[in-house]
């Protein structure tokens, strides 16, 4: 799967760690995620979301 | 491994264990050596130190329902399966090399510090795959 974090984050000037306490997770995490190392849970899919405030297809797509 | 609160509380767990470990332990083989326990108590004292032991594997499974953040609860479900995997394989190993009388038999309890050195092994393997290598 692919995401759009990296970049959704950078708009908004956030590190890592900003975007890891908005979403109660680890910088560690983000950066997986990002890195595309690891895919999200649909819960926390639906957080990131949130965070961004755009549809989860808006930041995840498949390969 | 990110220190998250479950971590810490594993942590303190893990600590406060260890040390009911080497007290037991030190009673126990104190207790026998001098011939202080008495033969019904006998069964007891010697499983005393196994008790923290259990507690640890208990602990380790508290953590994982505990942690909350969820790649962090990835990392060490990983290691733990390595360790799992590592464990039983070398106690099958040295099974059928002991059964054909090629290696003599070792302590049970030796399966527990293969256990603890396939947690390094995950960890090694994680930061290999992942990037992370997690405890």
């Amino acid at each position: 799967m692919e995401n759009r974090l990296k970049v959704l984050r950078a708009h908004r000037s956030w590190s890592q760690q900003d975007l890891g306490e908005r979403l109660e997770v680890s910088r560690q995490s983000v950066n997986a995620i990002e890195t595309g190392k690891y895919d999200p849970s649909l819960p926390l899919a639906f957080r990131i979301a949130a965070v961004f405030g755009l549809p989860i297809e808006a930041i995840f797509s498949t390969d | 491994m990110a220190r998250t609160q479950a971590w810490r509380r594993y942590n303190w767990r893990a600590i406060w264990l260890s040390l009911a470990y080497a007290v037991f332990l030190i009673g126990a083989v104190y207790g026998f050596k001098h011939e202080l326990i008495p033969g019904a108590l006998k069964y007891p004292v010697a499983l005393l130190p196994a008790l923290p032991i259990i507690g640890l594997f208990i602990s380790m499974g508290r953590y994982l329902v505990e942690e909350q953040d969820e790649y962090v609860r990835t990392l060490m479900v990983r290691q733990t399966l390595w360790a799992s995997g590592f464990a039983l394989s070398a106690a099958t190993v040295w099974g059928f090399l002991q059964n054909f009388d090629l290696l003599g038999p070792v302590d049970g309890y030796w399966i527990v510090i293969a256990w603890y050195f396939g947690l390094g092994l995950g960890s090694v393997a994680n930061k290999l795959t992942l990037g992370d290598g997690g405890c």
